[in-house]
Parts: structure tokens; C-alpha cells; sequence
């Protein structure tokens, strides 16, 4: 007789259900300014020890710490608030207008806006995001993409730059460096480390950041862009925003147990770091690094952004059936905008006033965004892209059974 | 030139021609690729135009699309047909896709290699003719040559187009053509008019058909391989057949099929690929939509079995000039 025990299958569960509190203390958070900073030039071997800790600048006082501190302008810092102040409240707006049916889906970034905005602050003209579609704070960090035009993507209205063929929130913007979003999961990953391949080939100097979530990194697209980006040394810099959830799912169950995501990095031979997601200061150090790293032909970075999806997954999904109602006021990380204003004030660079003051402006701009979007229709009220828009694009030229179909609808 | 040195010569002119024009998958680089057709281009033209990649489907695929977002224009090669799978996801979502949703802001305009079809006692994973899983797919190209003049034409036309293209190789045919009798020895391209391939540039225009060979009793709607085995049929059955090579398989050469199929009355389609939803269907929808009132019989399909491509059964599965040429005489016949 076997003396071994039957084997019993694992399923990951997480700590808080409904009803429970989540115990966060698998999060492993390091003291604000107590983890290192290598050289840029570094190996990936020596940041085994950065992929398990966590990176932060900002501590529970907004006091800036340790070796990550940015050389960065308080203007520079007011600006990047100012973004993730509009980010927020662009979603609270666009989730309003969602539930008053003038747009289908809405997927907010809740709690994630310092990713995107100080990640941006640290890129350069020319540079190209693969964003997943809880990026935008990417878009709206910077001055030349009218917000107008992102919200008539959201309507598909007759001003929709993308003629209306695309859900929601899947922008598409070149001449900002923000690749065109896709509803399959992970398919950027890789095509980023392709753009960047494409830099290198033609000696540029420009580089690629590729965009990825907890859940989406147990797709194949994501292990083949750590092997490509490893194989051939891309510049490019690889995001995984760990917001501990991939809709229902708990990022144990996309293999986060007891290991983090920046360690797969380091597996694959990339220098990995894990740094705070809600940490303003923390993001821009780490992509100011990444990104030099990347275009001085040192090679790819991976970095874990630990963070916490604060809202739903999208309007179409109620967190409240999986996990409890306060969790994001319980998350260890705090919230983005409230640690930033903190650090600002206090180092005497912003106030409740300036505040208050940019809170009501941006609220004014959003609105003003939205009722000139909606006056080119919504829809409900049928403005929308002509059905003739349906059939261009699909190839350069037109093909003989487009056209035969197009005249068939009779447009 | 065989049709392995036309491939080759397209990917070389191109690339001499236009400097986007990058070549890479696994085993193309150093070694030349499994069937030589990359054979000497790392050495002309470095390692940052022609390279080795890891065997990944989707990431070779996938880092094309970002490379043809970036502006570049590459050629990449999946290295059997029935590898492709892995792949299907950057193709069917991205590549096709990516001018549709971005509206034009963003382009794929790569080309996909892919050794395909059987005949070679391949087995199920050497032999494989996934065509119908492309022509289903709307945004991008599919083309298969069947003979090296046109293999250069068309692969030089298809690196040239700005929709993502789907080339196909009928790697029975890259030493020579095969009308399916086996037991012959193989007649190299060298013995043949359309072995005669220009060195420089020249294309062979996608969506142009060609009349392989003209006749008047029917039509045979056909690509790859099976241009040949027609053939073959045609010349054993005596029965005055007009072979259509297809060549772009979709979007296609409607007005070539339409016009042949009205002179002739009659029309059978022939390809490798299992029966059920193949690009046979189509052809005969098409057939029926377009010459319904011309028709003399009913529209017939010569296809491989639905079954798995099996080894030891090759000459029982394949659709040889026996199955094909009984096909014309039923037609005839009707």
C-alpha cells in the first residue's frame, strides 16, 4: 500500500470574499526609500533581489526617500496631479454618460492614474505605448489630444476618429505615440517588442513601452515578448500593471502566488523592478530609468506596477459579488492623487486651495468635452458613422466584393 | 530557376530594392531555412535584415505587426503551414484587423511564408493546406503560386502590398512540378518554360487569374499543386479542360472564373485541402451565384478527405489525376 497521501489540486483563492477584509500582507511592501538603485547599464542577474521588493519613493507622510528620489520640476509634478486629476474625473463623467445610455461600455482607471501619467512624463516624442485599454491616462496626460475627440471615440458619433468600428475606449492615436487598442488580450506585448526590434534595425534613437495586466501575463503573447525582447535586446520597456484583479480573478490565479510578476523578467533575463504603483515619484524614477536604460542599448526592462484596480472592471461588472466593498481603502498603497497633493503640499509647491481650484477647472473642462462631443450625436440618437464607412480600411483599396456588398446595403 | 531560387530572388530584389524590407523566422537566417529559400541573404545583407528567430509562431507574427506599425516591411516565414496555429491569434485579430480599428492610423503591411500542402509524405503536420482558415478571414490576402515564374511575381507583388498577405509555398512544387503520379521521377523546373525567371524586378499582379490552360468542354477552378494534377487529368481524360490557376486565392479573379465558367457550361474545382468548408464551397457558391443560368451540371469538388493528412495512406488521400480526371467525366457526363 502507497504510504503517500491523494494528491489534491490547488486552486488559489483570495484572502477577502464579500462580506471578509482582505489580508494584504502578501503584497510584501518595502519602507518608502529602502530598496536600491542599480546603474542603468546593469544585469539583469543583480535585480533578482528588485523583483521581490518594492520600490518606493513617498512615504506615509509624502515625504520623498532613498536612492529613487527624481531629479524632477515641481511644475513637472503639478502637471502630472493636474493629469491624474483629469483622468479620474474623466472617468467619473464618461461612467455617468455610460449609465445614461450615450455610450455603450466604459472602462474606468480607478486608482491606476499615476501609472500611465508619470510613465508618460518620462517617454519622449516619438516613443511608442502598446496600451491596454485601462492606459488612458497615457492620452490624457498630454496637451495635444483633445478630449473632445476621445469622448466622440466614445460615442461614435460622426466626429468618431475611428468611424465608429471600434468599442469604447479602444483609441487609436500615432501622432501620440498610443498604438491602437485591441479587445484580445496580450497581442501588444509582443507587438511592441516588434517596434522596437524595427528602432534597432534602423538605428534609431526612439523606443517602445508595452503595456500588459496581471491577468493577461498568463497569455502566450506575453512570454514571447520577454523571449524576443531578451533574444535581440529591444528597447523597449514592458509594464505589467498588477491591480490584483483580471475581472473576478484574483492575480493569484494568473500565477502571482508566492512570486511576483517582475521575477518572470529576471527568468527570462530582463532587468526586472517592482515598484509602487501609486507612488507618482516611484513611477517616473523607475520609467526614467527603464527608459534610458532602453536607449542607451542596454535592453529591455520589465516593471511590475503594483497597484489596485479601485473601480469596476467595467460597466458591465459589479466587483461587489467577488470582493469586499472596501478593499481599495484598505489597500496598503493609498490612493495616487491624495499621496502626490500630500507630497506637493508639503514641500510648499501646492495647496487644499490650488486644489480645490484645479478640481473645479478640470470638472468645467470635462463637461464643456462632453457637451461638445454629444452635439455630434450619440448612440442613441442614431449620429453615427455612415454604414458606407463600414466597408474602407478593410484593405488599402477596396476589393470588387466590398464594393459589391456596399452597393447591396445600397450606400 | 527553381521555385525555391524565385523566392529567394523576389526576397532578394526586394530587399536590395527597399530597405524596410526585413527577413526573419526560425532557421532563415545562418542556415538558410529548412528548404533553402532564405539561403545566402544574412550574408548579403547582415544580420539586421535577415535573422534567426525563436521558434514562436506568435512571436515571429506578432513582432511583424509591430514592425509594420513602426514602418517597416517584413517577410517572415512560418516554417510549415501546419505550424501556423500558434500565430492565428496576431493574424486573424491583429493583422487583418489593424487598418480596419484604427482607421488607417495604423498599417500591417507584412507578408506571412508558409510551406504548404502535402504530397511529400509529410504526415499530418508536414502536408497540411489551411487556406480556408485565411480566406475566412476578413483584411487580409491569400496567395498561392504554382509555378517559380509566378512565385516571384507574386511574392514580390505581395512584400509590395500594404495589406498582410498570407503566402503560400507548395513546397511539393519547389523542385519541380508534380501532376500527383508518384511513381515517376520528378521533371525539375529546369526542363520547364515556366522555370524561366527573370533576375530583376517584375510582378505578377494579385487578384489575376491565370488560364493555365485554355479549353472549351469545362473549367476547372484550381491553385498550387493541383494546377498540375489538372492538367494531368485534362491530358489523360481527353477532355478539353480550361485550367484556372486561381494564384490569389482571396480576394480573387472573379471575372476570369465567371467568363470561363459561362463559355464552358460546366465547372469542377479540385485542391488538397479537406472537403467540408473548404475554399471549395466558395468557389462553388460563387460558381452558382454568378452562372447559375449557364450551368449544364451540377458544380463538383475534387478535395482531400475530411480526415487528418495521414502518412502511409498519401496516394489514397491525395487527390491525384485518377480522382480528378473521373470528376471531368462525370461532369462531362451529366
Amino acid at each position: 500500500m502507497s504510504q503517500t497521501p491523494a494528491l489534491r489540486l490547488h486552486v488559489p483563492e483570495p484572502s477577502g470574499r464579500p462580506g471578509c477584509t482582505t489580508d494584504f500582507s502578501y503584497l510584501h511592501v518595502s519602507p518608502a526609500g529602502a530598496v536600491r538603485k542599480p546603474p542603468v547599464d546593469t544585469s539583469h542577474f543583480d535585480t533578482n533581489d528588485l523583483a521581490y521588493s518594492l520600490i518606493r519613493v513617498l512615504d506615509e507622510d509624502g515625504q520623498a526617500a532613498g536612492p529613487w528620489v527624481p531629479q524632477i520640476e515641481p511644475s513637472r509634478l503639478r502637471k502630472g496631479l493636474r493629469a491624474m486629476m483629469k483622468t479620474r474625473i474623466f472617468d467619473a463623467r464618461m461612467l455617468i454618460a455610460q449609465r445614461q445610455k450615450k455610450l455603450s461600455f466604459y472602462m474606468q482607471s480607478l486608482g491606476e492614474e499615476a501609472i500611465g501619467t508619470a510613465h508618460s512624463l518620462a517617454l519622449q516624442q516619438g516613443d511608442m505605448c502598446f496600451p491596454t485599454y485601462r492606459q488612458q491616462s497615457l492620452l490624457l496626460s498630454r496637451d495635444d489630444i483633445p478630449m473632445v475627440e476621445m469622448i466622440c471615440q466614445l460615442m461614435s458619433n460622426v466626429r468618431d476618429p475611428l468611424k465608429g468600428r471600434q468599442l469604447p475606449v479602444m483609441y487609436s492615436y500615432k501622432r501620440a505615440g498610443f498604438f491602437s487598442i485591441s479587445g484580445n488580450l496580450a497581442t501588444q506585448f509582443i507587438q511592441a517588442v516588434g517596434w522596437a526590434m524595427a528602432s534597432a534595425i534602423k538605428g534609431d534613437t526612439r523606443i517602445a513601452s508595452g503595456w500588459i495586466g496581471d491577468g493577461a501575463t498568463a497569455e502566450a503573447d506575453f512570454h514571447t515578448a520577454l523571449t524576443f525582447a531578451h533574444v535581440y535586446r529591444a528597447p523597449v520597456i514592458l509594464n505589467v500593471v498588477n491591480n490584483q484583479w483580471a475581472i473576478s480573478s484574483f492575480q493569484a490565479i494568473a500565477g502571482g502566488e508566492a512570486t511576483t510578476f517582475a521575477a518572470r523578467g529576471v527568468g527570462c533575463g530582463i532587468a526586472s523592478l517592482r515598484v509602487d504603483g501609486n507612488d507618482f515619484l516611484a513611477v517616473y524614477a523607475a520609467s526614467q530609468w527603464a527608459a534610458e536604460r532602453a536607449r542607451n542599448n542596454h535592453g529591455p526592462t520589465l516593471i511590475e506596477w503594483v497597484t489596485y484596480r479601485g473601480g469596476p472592471h467595467s460597466t458591465s461588472d459589479d466587483p461587489s459579488k467577488y470582493r469586499p466593498a472596501d478593499d481599495w481603502k484598505r489597500f496598503p498603497l493609498g490612493d495616487p492623487i491624495a499621496r502626490l497633493k500630500q507630497h506637493l503640499i508639503g514641500i510648499g509647491e501646492w495647496s487644499d486651495a490650488q486644489h480645490d481650484q484645479a478640481q473645479a477647472e478640470l470638472e468645467a473642462e470635462v463637461l464643456a468635452a462632453q457637451k461638445e462631443a454629444e452635439s455630434y450625436g450619440t448612440l442613441l440618437d442614431g449620429h453615427i458613422p455612415s454604414a458606407a464607412a463600414m466597408f474602407d480600411d478593410v484593405y488599402k483599396d477596396m476589393p470588387e466584393h466590398l464594393r459589391m456588398q456596399r452597393q447591396q446595403l445600397g450606400v | 530557376m527553381t521555385m525555391i531560387q524565385a523566392l529567394r530572388s523576389a526576397m532578394d530584389v526586394m530587399m536590395a530594392r527597399d530597405d524596410n524590407v526585413v527577413v526573419y523566422g526560425q532557421d532563415v537566417g545562418y542556415f538558410g531555412g529548412v528548404f533553402r529559400v532564405t539561403e545566402g541573404l544574412q550574408a548579403k545583407y547582415g544580420k539586421s535584415r535577415c535573422f534567426d528567430a525563436p521558434i514562436s509562431e506568435g512571436g515571429i507574427v506578432g513582432t511583424a505587426v509591430g514592425m509594420g506599425a513602426y514602418g517597416l516591411r517584413p517577410v517572415v516565414e512560418i516554417q510549415f503551414a501546419d505550424y501556423f496555429y500558434p500565430a492565428s491569434d496576431q493574424i486573424v485579430s491583429e493583422a487583418a484587423r489593424l487598418r480596419y480599428r484604427s482607421a488607417g492610423d495604423f498599417t500591417a503591411p507584412i507578408t506571412i511564408r508558409m510551406p504548404c500542402g502535402g504530397g511529400i509524405y509529410g504526415g499530418q503536420t508536414h502536408s497540411q493546406s489551411p487556406e480556408a482558415l485565411f480566406t475566412h478571414v476578413c483584411g487580409i490576402r491569400t496567395v498561392m503560386p504554382s509555378n517559380p515564374y509566378d512565385a516571384k511575381g507574386l511574392l514580390i507583388a505581395s512584400i509590395e502590398n500594404d495589406d498582410p498577405v498570407i503566402f503560400l509555398e507548395p513546397k511539393r512544387l519547389y523542385n519541380g512540378p508534380f501532376d500527383g503520379h508518384h511513381d515517376r521521377p520528378v521533371v525539375p523546373w529546369s526542363q520547364h518554360a515556366l522555370g524561366n525567371v527573370p533576375e530583376g524586378h517584375y510582378t505578377v499582379p494579385l487578384e489575376s487569374a491565370a488560364v493555365f490552360r485554355p479549353g472549351k468542354d469545362l473549367t476547372v477552378l484550381t491553385y498550387g499543386t493541383m494546377v498540375w494534377v489538372s492538367e494531368c487529368a485534362a491530358r489523360e481524360t481527353g477532355i478539353d479542360a480550361e485550367i484556372i490557376d486561381l494564384r490569389s486565392i482571396w480576394p480573387l479573379d472573379l471575372p476570369t472564373i465567371v467568363e470561363s465558367v459561362k463559355k464552358t457550361g460546366r465547372c469542377v474545382v479540385v485542391h488538397e485541402a479537406t472537403k467540408t468548408s473548404g475554399f471549395g464551397a466558395e468557389l462553388v457558391s460563387l460558381v452558382q451565384e454568378h452562372c447559375f443560368y449557364h450551368l449544364e451540371a451540377p458544380v463538383e469538388r475534387v478535395a482531400g478527405w475530411d480526415t487528418p493528412y495521414p502518412h502511409a495512406q498519401e496516394w489514397a488521400y491525395f487527390p491525384g489525376p485518377t480522382r480528378v480526371g473521373a470528376a471531368l467525366k462525370r461532369t462531362m457526363e451529366a
